[in-house]
This record gives C-alpha cells, structure tokens and sequence, in this order.
C-alpha cells in the first residue's frame, strides 16, 4: 500500500523528463529518492502531489489514484515544495492556522503547537515568515507539511542550504517522522540518503536506474574488490602474485600493496595462498567497501538513451 | 473556500493595500462630490448622488486592477501557488475563496459613501428631497459593476506571473467592457441595425440601466453573466498548468 507509483511519465515539448518511471514506497520506511539535478525528482513528486498532471501513467497514494481522485489523495499527504514557497508577509502561527483551517483539524491550537514543539519552532512562533532565516522557515515548511498528520510525507531536498546543526536536527525530525509515515525524501547528496533513508530510488534522465535498499546497493556495486594487504617483508616483487586468476591490477603504495580484482571474483583467499607459499608474512589485509558516493556518480554518469 | 477568504482578507488589512483602497476611493469619489467646482453638489443646486456614480466606475478602472493584480501573479511569481494546490482544496474554492475577498473589499470602500447619501438627503430643500429609488438602483448598478471588475481584473492575473502587466491587462480589459462597446457602436457601419446590440454587450449601458432605478433582470441577468464568464475563464486558465 502507501504509495505505488505505475510506469509515470512526463512530456515536456520534446524531452520526457520522467520515463515510465515505477517504484513503491511503504509506511515506516524513509525513501531515499536520488538523482543529479534535472534528474526528474522534483517533476515525479510534483505528479505525486497532483500539482502536474502525468503524461502517462499513474500513481496510487493510500489506495486513491492521482487522476481519480485528486483531492483525497491530497488529503494524504504532507508535501513539501523545492524552494519551500511560504507566505512571507504573514506570522508563523496565522500562517499554520490558515493550513489548519484547509485541512479542518478539529482542536487547531494544540495541534498547532504540538507541531510548533516538534519543529523547534518555539522561539519563532511569533515571528513574521519573512523575517526567518533559512533553517526556521524550512522548519515552517515541514511544519506545514505534517500539521495534519499525514499518512505519506514527500520532501523535496528538505535539508538544502541548512548548516550543520540544522541539518541533524531536520534529519532527526524527519527519522522520527519515518518511523510511523511514509516518507519519500529527495535529494542530490548521497551520503544524507546513506545517513537517513532505508531504501534508495536512483533515477537519471527520467528512468531508474536502481531501486533497492542502501546494503544491498553498496553491495551490489562492490564488485570490483579493492584489498589492502601489508607484508613484514619489504622489497616484495609484485610478479608473484600475477598468476592469480581474477587479479586486474596490483599497485605498491606506501609499503602497502592495493590489489585490484576483476568484476564478481574474490580474490583474497589467492592473495593468502600465494603469501603463504612465498614465505611472506602479512600483518593486515582489509577490504575497501566501496563508496555509496562512487556508486550513485557510476549509476548516474553514463547517459542511458532508450 | 472560507480558509482562502479570510486569509485573504488577513492580507488586505494587515497591510497598507485594504486601508490606501478605501482611503483613496473615498478620497477621490469624496473631492469629486464635494469639493471640485464643476462637479461638486453644493453648486449644482439640484440634490443628486450622479456625480459618485457616473465617477466612481472611471475610479474603480484603476482601483479594482490594482487590488486584483496581485490574486494570482503574486502566488505564481512566489510559489505559493503550488502550497495551495496540493493542499485539499479545488480550483473553484481557491478562485472563489479569492473573489469573494477582493469584492469584500471593493463593498467596504462603498459602504462609507452612504454617508454621502444621508448628506445629500439633509441638504435638499426640502429635506429628502432627493431621487432615493434612482440612487439605491445606482448602487445596485455599483454593486455588480464591481463584481464584474474584480473577475475581469482576476482573471487578467491569472495569465501572467507578473503583477504590472495584470494591472495593466486588468485596467484595458475593464475600459473595453466598459466603455469601448458603446463607442464601437457608434461607428457609421452598424449604426440603424446593429448599434443598440453592440452597446448591449458593454458594461455601461447595463449600469446606467440600472442607475435610473430601473433594476431590470436582464440587466442583472447580464451582470451575472460577466462575473461567470471571467469566473469561468480564470478557472480554466489556473487548470491548465504543465
């Protein structure tokens, strides 16, 4: 349940800038939805919210169809904008209570600042929107988004332009909020996906390109072992361990020899082997994970043209 | 609907922009009525209200446009447009929440001017001496000329992002309903056959229908028209977003 998305497209003149794209999001998990600028990201939530209308194909949200039935569908979530567009002229408070009023949440005072209490908003609540710095009015942002509890949270790049300290606190707030909601976050960085989300949607130039969770991705991609090996001998020839099947490159760096291994062989227990019988003795041999960074620059740097 | 009208009105008057509307209507209607040597009443000799009312539709050209500019261009330029749309809300409740805002506005600026009326009543030798059908039939006329106005000047926002060409596109479209069909009708070629069809079209000659204290329901009839129309039309612009 929660949100399916089915084969969703968007034409704009002549560039599709989401292609069939299809993913599932489910309550309790935060959704990492990835992908260099102009990607897709933003046009695909958009659809979601039922700001755009797609081109082809549709999504569900809660059981209720975005072409059906827009309103319910709107009744479910808690959006927040790219940009995060806010009312500037108007006070923090008055401004929730107009949200309030949209949704007709019965006891809108206590919701109000129990929601004014989770954001940290306290010491602004009587601040007038414009005069907020970025991190209080992002805070207002997602305050509007949730003052109505919704059941799927989408977020598009909550946490941009934040400072340090802001950031944590954000990304706390919207964990906590995953833990019940579903919630379906965008972003560019990866290594915010990596610190906050459970499973990540990849997509470039409108397509998928992955859609699994964050171990299974790392994994995936770590195909190619990297192995760090240190020997108590020094002044070791390289050339004996060019037998092994599966080796594709071995660099000396530092006294430590990086072995580089061909896709999909393990090529540690030859590297011990080989130590072994050469005599030499190995103090540390550790493999590199590969970085999610380095993965989402490989998924997304080679242009895929259906 | 209710939300978006009262946040509306919220605006209007925790800014300057509800305060300088009245103020400026009242003020100009007011030098027209009473203070301006050509038009002023006290030398006219006769206990008449035709000067606010063949005044104000010329006041409000400028006056409505400059309120309504700012419904739809301002959310779009800012993006707030989007926070209204995927809220529970539809297009007919957001563009109905907003009129019924801006025309509130435009009745509060009117409202003061019954003082005027209670003036003129006092003045007249004999005391009352005055048209009173004529003049509540006028602001019958005022009342839906307004209405007309501020769909006219809506709608002239919701096609563009920018607010000076929404005031500049509201203020021409009001003129042309207003006046230039009266005029066109007046040209050689439809004058004796189609003359009287043409000025039927036009804002005016419904408005100074009813000014006579004839309150026809055609001519309400035509008034309702125009507000749907534009009404309408607003909507079907403010749908069709990519």
């Amino acid at each position: 349940m929660s949100v399916i998305v089915k084969g969703l497209t968007k034409q704009f003149d002549n560039q599709k800038a989401v292609n069939q794209l299809s993913f599932e999001a489910h309550p309790g998990q935060i959704l990492g939805f990835l992908g260099p600028n102009g990607a897709g990201k933003t046009t695909t939530m958009k659809m979601i919210c039922c700001y755009i209308e797609p081109t082809e194909g549709t999504a569900e949200i809660e059981g209720y169809d975005i072409r059906l039935s827009p309103l319910m569908v709107r009744r479910q979530i808690g959006y927040l904008p790219e940009h995060n567009p806010l009312y500037e002229e108007m006070y923090v408070k008055e401004f929730l209570q107009f949200v309030a009023s949209i949704h007709k949440i019965d006891n809108k005072i206590a919701r109000i600042s129990d929601v004014i209490e989770m954001t940290g908003l306290g010491k602004e609540q009587n601040k007038i929107i414009g005069t907020l710095s970025k991190g209080y009015r992002q805070r207002v942002g997602l305050a509007q988004a949730i003052l109505h509890d919704p059941k799927v949270l989408i977020l598009d790049e909550p946490t941009s332009g934040l400072d340090m300290n802001q950031l944590v606190d954000i990304r706390s707030l919207i964990r906590e909020l995953g833990k019940e909601k579903t919630v379906i976050f965008s972003s560019h960085i990866m290594q915010e996906v990596q610190a906050l989300c459970d499973r990540v949607v990849i997509i470039n130039d409108g397509i998928l390109v992955a859609d699994e969770s964050i171990e299974k991705l790392s994994s995936r991609m770590a195909a190619n072992q990297i192995i760090h090996v240190e020997f108590a001998q020094k002044n070791i020839s390289s050339v004996i361990f060019s037998h092994i099947k599966g080796l594709s490159d071995v660099v000396i760096e530092n006294g430590q020899f990086i072995f580089t291994s061909d896709k999909d062989s393990d090529i540690r227990k030859s590297i011990f082997d080989t130590a072994v019988s050469n005599g030499l003795t190995m103090l540390e041999m550790r493999q590199d994970k590969a970085n999610v960074e380095d993965i989402f620059r490989k998924l997304t740097k080679s242009v895929p043209h259906a | 609907m209710l939300s978006v009208f009262y946040k509306e009105i919220n605006s209007f008057f925790s800014s300057l922009i509800g305060y300088l509307v009245i103020g400026v209507f009242l003020i100009s209607i007011g030098l027209f009525m009473w203070v301006f040597a050509d038009t002023s009443v006290l030398d006219y000799n006769f206990a008449t209200m035709d000067q606010l009312f063949s005044i104000a539709p010329l006041v409000f050209l400028f006056l409505i446009p400059s309120i309504t500019m700012r419904t739809f261009a301002e959310e779009k330029a800012k993006g707030t447009i989007e926070l209204l749309y995927t809220k529970p809300l539809t297009t007919y409740q957001i563009i109905f929440g907003k009129f019924m805002a801006n025309f509130t506005l435009v009745i509060f600026a009117i409202i003061p001017t019954l003082i005027y009326y209670f003036s003129v009543y006092q003045l007249g030798s004999p005391v009352g001496n005055l048209d009173s059908g004529a003049i509540i039939g006028s602001y019958i006329g005022l009342f839906f000329l307004s209405g007309a106005f501020v769909s006219i000047g809506m709608f002239a926002s919701a096609l563009t992002n920018n607010q000076i060409i929404a005031f500049i596109l509201g203020a021409f479209l009001c003129f042309f309903f207003h006046w230039a069909f009266l005029y066109i009708a007046r040209m050689p070629v439809f004058v004796t056959y189609f003359d009287l069809f043409i000025q039927k079209l036009g804002i005016s000659y419904h408005y100074n229908n009813i000014s006579k204290g004839l309150v026809d329901s055609r001519d309400i009839v035509y008034f309702l028209s125009v507000i749907y129309i534009f009404i309408y039309a607003t909507v079907t612009v403010m749908e069709n977003r990519k």
